[in-house]
């Protein structure tokens, strides 16, 4: 059995810092990670690859060269061999874009029974690109997995809801989008990082290695276009703040409270 | 960019760099050069003495479509078990907004089994038209059978627009409907504008979680999609008078079509924490320190009649369900009153709440950047606070009295 995992490598948005006085990102020094969600794909790959006999796990991402990271991190955790697509020519792609690249990485390695995203990455949270991707490759798709079997030529998950789940079942090949509270994913071992940078375990291929088709990646295939981005404007109301003994502070919280109608 | 000088042709006059609004003209060895300022308004193309300006038609984009044929707003009414989702009310306010000031009617496009009702109700709500696709196998959401309806409502009836809720099931769907149909889709929006002059849909949302935002555009593909969060828009006011038109069908749909079938449906046995509806949410952050500080924090949500949210931090470190949760992440509130104890009020929480009606702020650290969005805040260990602010909800009347007195 071959699965693919699609990751994508991420700035840490928890340490994404705003310049006080420009009012600007500060990306510098934010470190780089493997997506969270696509961190608990990758896992339920290997776990299916330690429990059954035969199993391939193979990592495809798209990103500029420093993503071999990324993939590197993944090989260390366990996975088998890295795609990384990379080419100037996908610079810009929204995730329609973003997901005929992936398609055409995925027609590359050909053989595959299961593609595993995570749900959605941290730096633009849209979870688009794997419901594309399965529609692309014209497969059934389980997106908010929580719970995975293997059974046969079939997969059955729980597919979460906000109050609930369903149960779904569907034929292989399948796309799956995993949430974090399908596994605990596992840290790379010692002997993992070493093997990960011994040989040759990542191919970094450009879009017309893959086939990919011109109109469709990029800024130029992109149906969506950025008109302008901006930091949000924060509430701007001066607030008044209590400080020094916390039962005065108290009291004059709760009579404006009562001022505001709110106790 | 769409604007370019024909550098032989330029003789360097500068008329075009004191004429552009932009400042997107330099001259470079005595030629005009356009910078990335440029919104190809034209004004040097005119300005020019020596027609050395043009304009450059811009490629067609691979699927794009002739927009003028796509006219109307459509709304996704998804329903659940027979009930409709609260989104799809919030989506009609919304959709009733946009079709007004475009001038075309506003559809909702309902899928279900024997949901007459909601049919009814969504006109009630706002809807001109309801598309209402009846069938046994459409009683429960799939991927698979939901996409082929709407995708062959969207081939066959063109809209421009298209909106959806951000749920669990609407940001399952989107996605697959907007590759079938090669158009842009615009996740979990916060704001949606029209600009007038072209029918465009400008979609602004949160993006480096919450950190920026960014408004986005398609402007050669139709419709124009986008998901908007639950809890965001206004919902549409209930009118028992208003009348529209139903369309009822049976598509044609067999089970072979669903390729991914739900076995089954489980509804949590816990009552779901309803955030985005709670008039007064009091949430815990980092600062509680574990745990057991959310049994404080739900003391005081108690007292004040309110529900408990949290941070991202708490939730990733296990202390509380994700379904509290509050932030770019989580769920977008904006109740009346908004508690924060112990968060430090990183941008991604502050995108979920800063919309709530009055914040109040407890944290012991001054520099913490939710003072900043606070219209009040104590400085102070929440563990004398929260149990004083306690107390005191016993005993408002006393306290106003006594502030009075000292006033006078």
């Amino acid at each position: 059995m071959n699965i693919i995992v699609c990751i994508k490598q991420v700035p840490n948005t928890n340490e994404v810092r705003i310049d006080p006085v420009k009012g600007t990102l500060i990306r510098e020094g934010v470190p780089s990670i493997i997506n969270p969600d696509d961190r608990n794909a990758l896992e339920e790959a290997l776990r299916i690859k330690d429990s059954h006999d035969d199993v391939k796990v193979i990592v495809l991402s798209m990103g500029p060269p420093q993503a071999d990271a990324a993939i590197r991190e993944a090989i260390a955790m366990g996975a088998d061999e890295g795609i990384l697509l990379s080419d100037r020519a996908f610079a810009g792609s929204d995730t329609w874009a973003t997901s005929t690249a992936l398609a055409a990485g995925v027609k590359y390695i050909g053989d595959f029974d299961i593609i595993f995203c995570g749900r959605q990455a941290i730096d633009g949270d849209t979870a688009q690109v794997g419901p594309q991707l399965a529609e692309h490759l014209g497969l059934p798709q389980i997106t908010y997995v929580e719970e995975l079997k293997i059974e046969g030529d079939k997969v059955i998950a729980k597919r979460a809801l906000e109050n609930g789940y369903f149960v779904i079942e569907a034929k292989m090949p399948v796309l799956l989008t995993a949430i974090k509270e399908l596994n605990k994913p596992r840290y790379p071992s010692i002997k993992g990082i070493y093997d990960a940078y011994k040989g040759d375990k990542v191919k970094v291929l450009t879009a017309k290695d893959v086939n990919a088709d011109f109109d469709n990646i990029g800024l130029e295939g992109s149906p969506t276009q950025v008109m302008r981005s901006f930091t949000p404007p924060g509430r701007t109301g001066q607030g008044e703040i209590f400080q020094g003994d916390y039962k005065e502070s108290v009291k004059k919280l709760v009579v404006r409270l009562r001022e505001k109608h709110l106790v | 960019m769409a604007v370019k000088v024909i550098e032989l042709k330029c003789i360097g006059c500068g008329k075009c760099v004191r004429i552009c609004p932009f400042e997107a003209i330099e001259m470079k060895n005595k030629k005009a050069v356009i910078n990335d300022k440029c919104t190809a308004c034209g004004q040097c193309i005119e300005a020019c003495p020596v027609k050395a300006i043009e304009k450059v038609e811009e490629r067609k984009r691979a699927g794009s479509v002739n927009v003028d044929e796509y006219r109307g707003v459509w709304v996704f009414a998804e329903q659940r078990q027979g009930s409709l989702m609260n989104v799809a009310i919030e989506l009609l306010g919304e959709g009733r907004k946009i079709a007004d000031s475009l001038n075309v009617p506003l559809t909702a496009v309902l899928l279900g089994r024997d949901v007459d009702e909601i049919a009814e109700k969504l006109i009630k709500y706002g809807a001109d038209e309801v598309l209402y696709a009846n069938h046994e196998l459409l009683d429960i959401y799939t991927t698979d059978a939901y996409a082929k309806v709407i995708y062959e409502l969207v081939t066959e009836r063109k809209p421009e627009i298209f909106l959806f809720g951000a749920t669990n099931l609407g940001r399952d769907l989107a996605p697959r409907l907007s590759a079938r149909i090669h158009t842009g889709l615009t996740a979990d929006c916060t704001k949606l504008d029209v600009d007038l002059e072209n029918r465009r849909l400008m979609q602004t949302r949160p993006a480096f979680g919450g950190n920026l935002m960014a408004t986005i555009i398609c402007p050669d593909h139709r419709p124009q999609m986008a998901t908007v969060r639950p809890g965001v828009m206004e919902k549409a006011k209930y009118d028992e008078n208003r009348t529209g038109k139903i369309i009822k069908f049976t598509p044609y749909l067999v089970e072979e079509d669903i390729k991914s079938k739900v076995l089954e449906v489980v509804k949590a046995a816990k009552a779901q924490v309803a955030l985005e509806d709670a008039k007064i949410i009091v949430s815990g952050g980092r600062g509680l320190g574990g745990p057991e500080g959310f049994k404080l924090i739900k003391e005081l949500a108690d007292k004040l009649g309110g529900v408990v949210g949290a941070s991202r931090a708490t939730v990733d470190a296990g202390w509380i369900e994700q379904s509290h949760q509050v932030g770019q992440t989580g769920k977008t509130v904006r109740p009346d009153l908004y508690i924060a104890c112990g968060i430090s009020g990183a941008i991604q929480h502050l995108a979920g709440m800063q919309d709530s009606k009055v914040i109040v702020a407890i944290n012991k650290d001054p520099e913490a950047p939710i003072f900043k969005v606070a219209d009040f805040g104590i400085v102070g260990d929440l563990y004398d606070v929260i149990p004083e602010l306690v107390k005191a909800l016993d005993d408002v009347d006393d306290i106003v009295e006594s502030f009075k007195s000292l006033q006078d």
